[in-house]
């Protein structure tokens, strides 16, 4: 499958520290992360537990902690860390031209899934 | 050494082949300089320059308008080396045209030259944001020597200067024009200088060395436009209204790779003009480099990988190819007196671990990113001496499993064959070693500490003052503690988090006493071994500083708990529920009907009498929520912080107004009470409550801070609350009038706010300081009541703005709304355009 990216927004558009959501016609919403050290992630805006949305979590290091019941999620792989079991998906992501791009194959195909 | 024999022949038997460079800068000339040393008689090499001048080194512009150079001093190529190599300079003259049917180029003097082979070396562009105004004499951008000669003028005749760009290239035009005198504002988009290069903490230190320096540092600061005054620039507006007036405006916000040339005549280009590895473009005639080029889907805007372009294209050409893999790149400021080194990728995720050394004594922040025992990322300040060593183990991917434990200390420690054992190293140091700098322990006074009974790190702190003070020596002491007990250590007092080894009794008094203003300080100074905390220790610190300094420390968004972030309780379905202030638990038909529309309009799923005496609306999506307030501030009514670390609700009963009982006004002095302290944050939830007699129907001796009314005045309890581990309250006096109550309540509210750990209600505090602790506090000293209650009242001054009203009129928009939308269209359709980037 070839990657069909799409930019989404401005890199300026979500401030280090915090994240932005992505509603996605047929398939399910994107939150895009933003690190204070400056890294931008995407996953599925809803975390392995109980489906709480990870965008409105505390982003620290590479990690988001979940507002519902507080796992820690992996940014970068979508796994929970510490004791906790669960995964959520990751979408791929670049940075191109001040503008951020996901790719929207990805993000289709699990909706196919 | 002559290559001859190893290339084609010449088209014409005699003639040399015909090399055109368009581009007199560093990539163009190197690259010259390389084809040279291999093949020094193979070309007649004909060079354009945009610019009238020979090639200067341009990184070295800085310091010649910091006036730490002369032009003459950064010459790389002087009028010599052209004609000694025999090498034709059209300065001042641009190509306007390439025919690559012709292999011609045609210059805009009108000069035609052909070509056997084109290199295209033109550099970058500047970016200019469009902003109206850009174009106003007086605004220029940093990229060569005529935009110096600019700023130099108009430093000798006038005085402010605004630079827009906090990245490396700002910062020096900053830096170089405040020590020509201007006075000089950087406007940075982001909320960290360097973003790119630096995390959160460097950019810290960063910030607070130039504004030390006098430059004014505005961060998260977005241009609006630039403001004419008589037919020049004037001054800066920013998109929240502020304005800085300036004589001079410098853009520094990034550069384009300059691929306008090679576009026109066909080739390839994406962002930069596509190479391969021997930096041929699309067409095989026509070669590229520098910062106009896109290898591999990378452009480069430092000259380290444009001098391994060079070596590669020159070999390429020579048919002896190396072939150029593209780089990794390190930066360095030049400001002098600040040293800040970057490198490889900081920015962690899966795998890698951070080691981190702070030394806020000496102003040191090092960073060194792991990741499967290979350097993958180094961040230095104030120390940058180890920047390359670090910068070879990251290139050379060398495993540093066995120097780990040492690798934060420096090349000069880790490479110290026995001392790459940190506890060796510890064992080594002799007794009169110093160990803890601020207290001036010798290793010998902590060692004998350590045998006279203390065990644990707080005892030897107690015992010796050893990293009693800022904390840097911990990591030491710990290790002469292991060195010593071996296993007889004991663990220490419970910490804030895992990021740091002080507690909240530390924290707490280092905030106020020495004056820390934001989180990443704190971190710095108070050595956090994590870059930027952790969901624990970031709420507890922003409300610590926000409760330190009133009116001063803005509150960190980041660092909030999503209910406080968004002014509303999250529910297991992501959705909000919205609970309005009803004072005392009172009501009226506007407020309720404002309520019942609420409901009906954005279609809330329930709405609930709560335990606390309000209604409760559910089911509310993020996006509604301003709306939502904004009806509900048009009944009047605020926010109930039913979310916040903060005053939730006074429950009264009816009182002296109605009751048969009652003995005082309970209601009204519910709703004072509640209008006094709504808004304030406070280190976990606070209720109160006010009963008209002791039967009390409020239910105010299992709250917070409760009231119950008696014939003779007011009985004032506190420390209770329902909840898992019920407890009733403590008694804590007796008052006579309802301004007493409410003095003492304020005071109460304060001590709490000023001495409790984050998260510790009030009942529990009470246990862990003991009643008659609290007592003493406020009565041992006859003013001690009224020097508390003021200082919670001057707080509130700056608490109780409703933060719904601010929420409905527009702040903080982007935490209520997408940031973009994704379509299932065909690809060309399926793009929304960007959103407006964030305040
Ligand atoms: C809505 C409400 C239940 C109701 O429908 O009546 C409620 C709802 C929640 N309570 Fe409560 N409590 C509510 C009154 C109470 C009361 C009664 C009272 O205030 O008189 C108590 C016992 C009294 C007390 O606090 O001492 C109460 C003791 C708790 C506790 C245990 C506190 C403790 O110190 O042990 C928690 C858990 C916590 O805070 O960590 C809690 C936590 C919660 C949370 C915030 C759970 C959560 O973290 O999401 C619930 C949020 C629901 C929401 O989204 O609105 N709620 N909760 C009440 C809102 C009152 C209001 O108007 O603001
Ligand atoms: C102030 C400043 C400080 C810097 N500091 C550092 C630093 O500390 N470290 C670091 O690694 N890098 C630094 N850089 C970046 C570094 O200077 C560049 O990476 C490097 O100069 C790029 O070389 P280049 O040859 O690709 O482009 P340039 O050096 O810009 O050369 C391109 C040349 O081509 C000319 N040109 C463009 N179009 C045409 C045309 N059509 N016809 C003829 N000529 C044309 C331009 O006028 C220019 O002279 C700094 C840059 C600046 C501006
Ligand atoms: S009692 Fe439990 S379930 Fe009910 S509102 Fe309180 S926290 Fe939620
Ligand atoms: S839903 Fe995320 S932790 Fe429970």
């Amino acid at each position: 499958m070839s990657a069909d990216w799409v930019s989404v927004c401005a890199v300026g558009a979500i401030e280090p520290g915090m994240a932005g959501t992505v509603p996605v016609e047929g398939a399910e919403e994107i939150a895009i992360f933003h690190t204070i050290g400056g890294a931008f992630y995407a996953l599925v805006n809803k975390c392995p537990h109980k489906g709480g949305p990870l965008s409105q979590g505390i982003v620290h290091g590479d990690s988001v902690s979940c507002p519902l019941h507080n796992w820690r999620i992996s940014l970068q792989s979508g796994e929970a860390l510490g004791g906790d079991k669960g995964c959520t998906p990751t979408i791929p992501l670049k940075v191109e031209d001040g503008m951020i791009w996901l790719d929207r194959a990805a993000i289709m195909a699990r909706a196919g899934a | 050494m002559n290559l001859q024999t190893s290339i084609p022949a010449p088209r014409h038997a005699d003639a040399k082949e015909r090399l055109v460079v368009i581009g007199n800068g560093m990539a163009g000339c190197r690259a010259v300089e390389e084809i040279l040393a291999l093949e020094p008689d193979r070309w007649a090499i004909t060079i354009f320059g945009a610019e009238p001048r020979v090639n200067y080194n341009r990184i070295m512009l800085s310091p010649v308008l910091a006036g730490e150079k002369s032009f003459d001093e950064i010459v790389i190529n002087t009028a010599e080396w052209y004609a000694d190599n025999g090498i034709t300079l059209v300065s001042g003259d641009p190509v306007v045209h390439i025919d690559r049917a012709a292999q011609q180029v045609v210059s805009r003097g009108g000069r035609i030259e052909s070509y056997d082979r084109l290199l295209i070396a033109t550099g970058s562009d500047p970016f200019v944001i469009p902003v109206p105004g850009k174009d106003l004499p007086g605004v220029v951008t940093f990229r060569d020597l005529d935009d110096v000669e600019t700023m130099l003028a108009a430093a000798e005749t006038s005085s402010r200067a605004v630079v827009i760009g906090g990245g490396l290239l700002g910062l020096e035009a900053a830096h170089g024009l405040s020590l020509r005198g201007m006075a000089v504002t950087v406007v940075h988009l982001m909320p960290t200088l360097m973003e790119r290069q630096l995390d959160e903490a460097a950019g810290y230190l960063l910030k607070s060395e130039l504004e030390g320096r006098g430059m004014t540092i505005l961060t998260g600061a977005d241009t609006a436009e630039i403001i004419e005054q008589d037919g020049r620039v004037g001054g800066v507006r920013l998109k929240d209204g502020t304005e800085i007036p300036a004589d001079l405006v410098v853009m520094a916000v990034g550069i384009r790779p300059n691929g306008t040339l090679a576009k026109a005549s066909g080739l390839a280009v994406e962002r930069g003009i596509i190479v391969d590895d021997d930096m041929v473009t699309s067409d095989p005639a026509i070669l590229a480099v520098g910062e106009c080029v896109q290898h591999r889907g990378a452009c480069y805007g430092l000259v380290a990988p444009i001098w391994e372009m060079c070596r590669a294209l020159a070999a390429g050409l020579a048919a002896s190819p190396k072939g150029y893999e593209g780089s990794v790149t390190s930066t360095k400021l030049k400001v002098s007196g600040v040293d800040v080194f970057s490198a490889g990728d900081f920015s962690g995720g899966e795998g890698c671990e951070d080691i981190v050394l702070r030394d806020a004594a000496r102003g040191i922040y090092k960073r060194v990113v792991v990741k499967d025992d290979r350097v993958v990322g180094a961040v230095l300040y104030g120390d940058t001496q180890d920047g390359n060593w670090y910068f070879d183990l990251l290139r050379q991917q060398q495993d540093v499993s066995d120097i780990r434990e040492a690798l934060i200390f420096g090349q000069a420690f880790a490479a110290g064959g026995a001392l790459a054992d940190p506890n060796a190293a510890v064992a080594a140091l002799s007794d009169d070693a110093e160990i803890c700098g601020c207290n001036g322990v010798s290793k010998g006074k902590v060692v004998a500490c350590i045998t006279g009974g203390a065990a644990s790190l707080d005892a030897v702190r107690a015992g010796c003052k050893a990293s009693a003070s800022c904390g840097s020596c911990t990591d030491l002491v710990e290790r002469l503690l292991a060195l010593t007990l071996g296993d007889g250590v004991e663990e220490s007092a419970k910490t804030l988090c895992g990021c740091t080894s002080f507690g909240h009794d530390d924290v707490r008094p280092a905030i106020v006493e020495r004056g820390f203003r934001s989180i990443p300080q704190v971190m710095q100074e108070l050595h956090w071994s994590t870059p930027d905390g952790c969901s624990k220790c970031r709420p507890a610190l922003n409300y610590y500083l926000l409760c330190a300094w009133p009116g001063e420390y803005v509150d960190d968004q980041k660092s909030r708990f999503v209910n406080e972030r968004m002014h509303a309780n999250i529910q297991k379905d992501g959705t909000y529920s919205v609970v309005p202030r009803m004072w005392g638990g009172i009501t009226n038909p506007r407020e309720l009907r404002a309520i019942a529309d609420v409901v009906e309009k954005y279609d809330a799923r329930m709405v609930k009498v709560t335990g606390g005496q309000r209604l409760d609306i559910f089911g509310i999506k993020k996006e509604d929520l301003p709306a939502v307030w904004a009806d509900l501030n048009a009944a009047g009514m605020v926010s109930g912080h039913a979310y916040g670390k903060s005053l939730r609700t006074v429950k009264t009963c009816v009182g002296s107004e109605w009751c048969r009982f009652g003995t005082q006004d309970s209601t009204g002095l519910g709703v004072k009470l509640e209008q006094m302290s709504w808004g304030s944050w406070m280190p976990h939830k606070f209720k109160m409550a006010v009963s008209g007699c002791p039967r009390n129907c409020a239910e105010a001796t299992i709250k917070d801070f409760g009231v119950v009314c008696v014939d003779s005045g007011y009985e004032l309890h506190i420390g209770g609350n329902g909840g898992i581990k019920v407890r009733a309250t403590d008694l804590l006096t007796r008052v006579a009038t309802e301004e007493e109550a409410l003095e003492h309540c304020a005071a109460f509210v304060q001590l709490y706010r000023e001495d409790a750990w984050y998260l510790e209600r009030t009942a529990p505090w009470l246990e862990r300081k003991g009643l008659e602790w609290i007592k003493a506090q406020l009565y041992d000293d006859p003013g001690a009541v009224k020097a508390l209650a003021a200082r919670f009242h001057y707080s509130q001054q700056f608490m109780q703005d409703d933060p719904w009203a601010q929420r409905a009129a527009g702040d903080r928009a982007d935490l209520h709304s997408h940031v973009g939308r994704i379509t299932a269209g065909p690809p060309a359709d399926g793009i929304l355009k960007a959103m407006e980037p964030a305040k």
